[in-house]
């Protein structure tokens, strides 16, 4: 079944126009792995904060399906409770909220929203224990405010810890290998692969294919100027690696 | 032109003059006192209440602002004084000494350590006779005239007292009235000990508070004063803490400011002994239509001290917010360090905030950081929290309450933090 559809998205910046995408397609099934590469600047993060629903961007052409809702329809938060997840690039850091209280109020208000029962303190501690413990993250550094003064390796551990605790069930991951060391990208990709199942599907955003040899890839598709322009499967990554954008932009233009 | 003569007295003016000559001779205190209180009303007859022109006051022209004056508060009943302080949760553990309507009730207090010597500040000598009668301190002016009662405290050299000495002023009854109360508090070399200094009063009903408390720091003293001030939301408050530091002493104030619709709070420190410290922290909260002015004068007069300040406001709806902060560093006053910060969230469209830090530095050798921020929130820590789940709603008070309970941290009392923590709280749920 298709997760998610996106179909001839074109979308620009509220505040001075500027167009990003410009007729984009990208269908993502359950339980699929999808790669997103393609050069600096072309739209990938732009196209995830648009999943996310931030609100720097209009939609002037094109739809968003997600498990058959239309997904332009949802706030913020009804898409991260309906699990929708982005591993941002650059996580902010945010003074004066504790990272426990933070991950216990979003674990809680998805809940919530759900019509789900809210944890209870001992559950919460106990699950964050545990995924911590899998992710090497040391329990003190969650007594900190949230990613404020998070080394950046920190701070890709600590969204993929948020992501683990969410349950997700749409994980797009913003070039979360960036940042890492070899021994934390392994831990990082193993606590993505973890999340892998059949009702799950996982949108990796990366520049690189090392992230790629832990993370299998079903589908890779080439994203530039804003439009997807050569979709394949896990040896395009490969292809790529070894000859750099330049052909495939020149036959897509 | 005399500008004195030519004034035409408000009605709030005229009724303070009348309500003075009336209640004179029953207002506690000997023959100082009533000379200090004819001093005190001259001087409101020749000032009036200051408007924007006396720079003090110049974001709060108390003479436009304050509309009306009302009489002296009579003493309530035990039984009534008793009922009224029942209305509202006081924390557990702490020495509470009951200011009702301005009148002290040594009744209803609870056994006092022997280091603490404190009684009714009528029965002492000449008690209220302190501090300027000047134009810019309207404040000590109506205290000093009206005042009914009070509390004087001694805290024994060398001793140290665990519990909290809670000062809890309530005001109560069926008639707007005025409660003033007026507070000498001294604690003596090498003492160490923590006040708080609560307001609260009835919503619903229009009533002044005025409140002045002298504190002296003697050699080493070590002391935390905390101020709560949630008075009713018709109420006027007008509250003043003179301090005075000793050598090696040490002082944090901690302050939250979320009642009243009229308010002013000074804080006066005069930093006079070396080597001695004063950190102040203030949440100030102007919702609805109220105007809240935190005004401090710290005079560092000696060398090696230390200040820090850091103020947290949040002004939405219609709220006014004022913070004035004036530093004064003596020429002699060498290697000052003193650090003030005032952060500000603008939640609405018609609320406003002024800041204005003021420097006056005469020493070459000091430190003073100052900073005055002026913001809405954070749209990017929006748009994260709300990825992650958290309504919009939701998401904004975790922030404005991060915003706000960062200053707090500080607090080596986490009892009594997450006591304000709490004031805080209900402050912003109030308003969802
Ligand atoms: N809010 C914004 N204001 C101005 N320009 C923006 C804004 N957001 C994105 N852009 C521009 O849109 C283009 C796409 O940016 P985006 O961050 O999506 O690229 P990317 O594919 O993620 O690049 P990278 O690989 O470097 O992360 C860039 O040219 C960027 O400068
Ligand atoms: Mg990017």
């Amino acid at each position: 079944m298709k997760m998610l559809e996106i179909k001839n998205l074109h979308a620009r910046i509220v505040e001075d126009g500027t167009k990003i995408l410009r007729g984009l397609n990208l269908s993502v099934k359950a339980g699929e792995v999808a790669a997103i590469m393609g050069p600096n600047g072309s739209g990938k993060s732009t196209l995830s904060y648009i999943l996310a629903g931030k609100d720097d961007y209009e939609i002037t052409e094109g739809s968003i399906t997600y498990n058959g809702q239309n997904l332009l329809d949802m706030e913020i938060h009804e898409r991260a409770a309906a699990g929708l997840f982005l591993a941002f690039q650059y996580p902010l850091e945010i003074p004066g909220v504790p990272t426990m209280n933070f991950l216990r109020t979003a674990m809680n208000s998805q809940r919530k929203f759900r019509g789900e029962k809210e944890l209870t303190t001992p559950e919460f501690i106990k699950l964050v224990k545990a995924e911590a413990a899998k992710l090497k993250i040391d329990m003190n550094m969650l007594k900190r405010p949230l990613n404020v003064g998070f080394s950046g390796g920190e701070k890709k551990r600590a969204e993929i810890l948020q992501m683990a605790l969410l349950e997700p069930k749409l994980c797009i991951l913003d070039e979360t290998d960036s940042g890492l060391d070899i021994d934390a990208l392994k831990v990082v990709s193993e606590g993505v692969n973890a999340l892998r199942s059949p009702d799950r599907a996982v949108v990796v955003i990366t520049h690189y294919q090392r992230l790629l040899d832990h993370i299998v890839p079903d589908s890779v598709h080439v994203l530039s100027k804003g439009q997807i322009i050569k979709s394949g499967d896990k040896s395009l990554a490969l292809e790529l690696e070894k000859k750099g954008y330049a052909d495939i932009i020149e036959a897509a233009a | 032109m005399n500008m004195h003569t030519t004034r035409a007295n408000t009605e709030a003016e005229t009724k303070l003059v009348d309500i003075y000559d009336r209640f004179a001779t029953s207002l506690p205190g000997d023959d100082k006192v009533s000379a200090a209180r004819e001093d005190a009303i001259a001087a409101l007859k020749e000032f009036g209440l200051p408007t924007r022109r006396v720079e003090a006051w110049h974001y709060t022209d108390l003479r436009n602002l304050m509309r009306d004056a009302y009489e002296p508060a009579a003493k309530p009943e035990i039984a009534e004084a008793e009922k009224a302080l029942d209305a509202y949760d006081w924390l557990s553990g702490i020495i509470r000494l009951p200011i009702v309507n301005g009148h002290y009730f040594p009744e209803l207090v609870s056994e006092v350590p022997e280091a603490i010597i404190v009684s009714s500040l009528c029965e002492g000598e000449s008690a209220f006779i302190d501090g300027s009668l000047e134009a810019d301190n309207p404040i000590n002016i109506l205290n000093t005239a009206f005042a009914t009662d009070g509390l004087s405290m001694i805290v024994d050299e060398g001793e140290t007292v665990n519990e909290t000495i809670g000062i809890a002023n309530v005001f109560t009854g069926d008639k707007s009235a005025m409660a003033s109360a007026r507070n000498n508090i001294v604690v003596c070399d090498g003492a160490s000990c923590a006040f708080s200094e609560r307001h609260v009063g009835l919503n619903g009903l229009a009533y002044t508070t005025t409140s002045v408390t002298n504190l002296w720091l003697g050699v080493g003293a070590k002391a935390r004063w905390v101020i709560v001030q949630e008075e009713g939301d018709l109420a006027t408050h007008l509250g003043q803490l003179n301090v005075t530091l000793g050598e090696n002493s040490e002082l944090e104030i901690y302050m939250v400011n979320t009642g009243g619709k009229l308010v002013r709070r000074e804080i006066n420190v005069v930093v006079a002994g070396e080597n001695s410290s004063l950190n102040i922290r203030g949440v100030n909260l102007a919702g609805n239509e109220n105007h809240i002015d935190v005004t401090t004068v710290l005079e560092h007069n000696v060398p090696n001290t230390v200040s820090s300040q850091i103020y947290r406001n949040v002004a939405t709806e219609r709220g006014n917010g004022v913070f004035q902060g004036q530093i004064r560093v003596a020429q002699i006053a060498q290697k000052t360090d003193a650090a003030m910060a005032c952060n500000t969230l603008l939640l609405s469209d018609d609320c406003g905030f002024s800041a204005k830090p003021e420097l006056e530095i005469f020493a070459d050798d000091v430190l003073c950081a100052h900073g005055a921020t002026i913001a809405d929130l954070e749209e990017s820590h929006l748009f994260y929290l709300q990825a992650r789940g958290i309504p919009e709603n939701e998401a904004r008070n975790l922030l404005i309450k991060a915003f706000l309970e960062e200053i707090l941290d500080d607090m080596d009392d986490e009892k009594f933090a997450e006591a304000l923590v709490c004031r805080i709280d209900a402050w912003l749920d109030a308003r969802k």
